[in-house]
């Protein structure tokens, strides 16, 4: 009797991966998707709200600094703060952070180029609703795109995230430790995504729809949405 | 009134731009680069009766939306 999770997809102007993101959690957990546009103030009574990669605003000013002054945003603020479960994706996680939703910024890379590869990350908590279903520990593979993804916090910030175990992914090597060859863009302890204090809210720079499927070299991905979909159900 | 704000990375912030810059600047020839900051300037034409009042605009500017205070710090100037 699972109804099927209804998953609401943010359209920026410059929103690149929205209909990518709809596809994946349609095909990995049947879900029934819609593309809301940013300039909406109904975000449609979702489950999830996944905010998608892109470049919004052209990532004027800063990446992501723009798409949090968007009127759908409102709406966003409201639905996490209600508990409502937030996936931000990349260019979504840099709205997150600029909007307050997130800790944080993420700087130019630190090698100042745009790396597009598959990269590693280590599951670093499984209390969140992305997580629940994974063991801690588990190293997943998932491309990641981006200029700006060096995730920096300054250190009193930083020991409050690891205090609350607010840290959700880490870059690591393909055998699961961290260290030379791990993290692509210099992020500060080797970040590659966290969580809002109250865990419902999480954001990180790889692709996980992108990595959903065997089809597309890694169906990775495809267990965020699947644990989303079991934390749902356990909700219910 | 014209007033400006410049943007830049935070002293401890990793600045890759600056880092670069200053790399390209010694190649150049130029030494003794200890360190270069890469920053943002805005200049805002504003309607302020007064200095003051101008200055707690682009204060309110850099806090709200032109400086990331995560990463950034600014400076605001008025320019006339």
């Amino acid at each position: 009797m699972s109804a099927r999770p209804r998953v609401s997809v943010v359209v920026f102007p410059g929103s690149n991966c929205d209909t990518d993101a709809a596809h994946a959690v349609e095909a990995a957990i049947g879900a029934s998707a819609k593309l809301v546009w940013h300039g909406d103030h109904d975000l449609g009574d979702p489950d999830l709200v996944v905010l998608p990669g892109g470049f919004s605003y052209g990532d004027y000013l800063r990446s992501g600094a723009l798409a949090r002054f968007s009127p759908v945003m409102d709406e966003v603020r409201a639905f996490a703060a209600s508990g409502g479960a937030v996936l931000g994706i990349c260019n979504g996680f840099q709205v997150l952070c600029e909007a307050g939703l997130l800790p944080g910024a993420l700087l130019r890379n630190a090698g100042l180029r745009f790396v597009c590869r598959d990269v590693h990350v280590r599951v670093e908590t499984i209390r969140t609703p992305f997580t629940a279903e994974l063991t801690k520990g588990d190293v997943l593979r998932m491309p990641i795109a981006h200029g700006e993804g060096n995730y920096e916090l300054e250190v009193p910030e930083l020991e409050d995230l690891l205090d609350h175990e607010q840290v959700v992914f880490r870059y690591v090597r393909p055998d699961g430790t961290r260290g030379e060859g791990a993290n692509p863009n210099g992020s500060r302890d080797d970040i590659a995504g966290v969580c809002n204090r109250a865990r419902n809210v999480v954001g990180l720079m790889p692709h996980p729809e992108r990595a959903a499927e065997e089809l597309l070299g890694s169906a990775d991905g495809a267990k965020l949405f699947r644990s989303f979909a079991a934390s749902l159900l356990v909700a219910r | 009134m014209k007033i400006q704000v410049t943007v830049t990375p935070k002293s401890g912030v990793l600045d890759p731009q600056g880092k670069a810059i200053a790399g390209a600047l010694g190649r150049l020839g130029f030494e003794g680069v200890a360190d270069v900051r890469a920053g943002k300037v805005f200049r805002v034409d504003v309607a302020a009766s007064s200095t003051a009042e101008a200055r707690a605009v682009a204060a309110a500017m850099a806090e709200k939306l032109l400086a990331n205070p995560v990463i950034e710090e600014y400076e605001v100037e008025v320019l006339g």
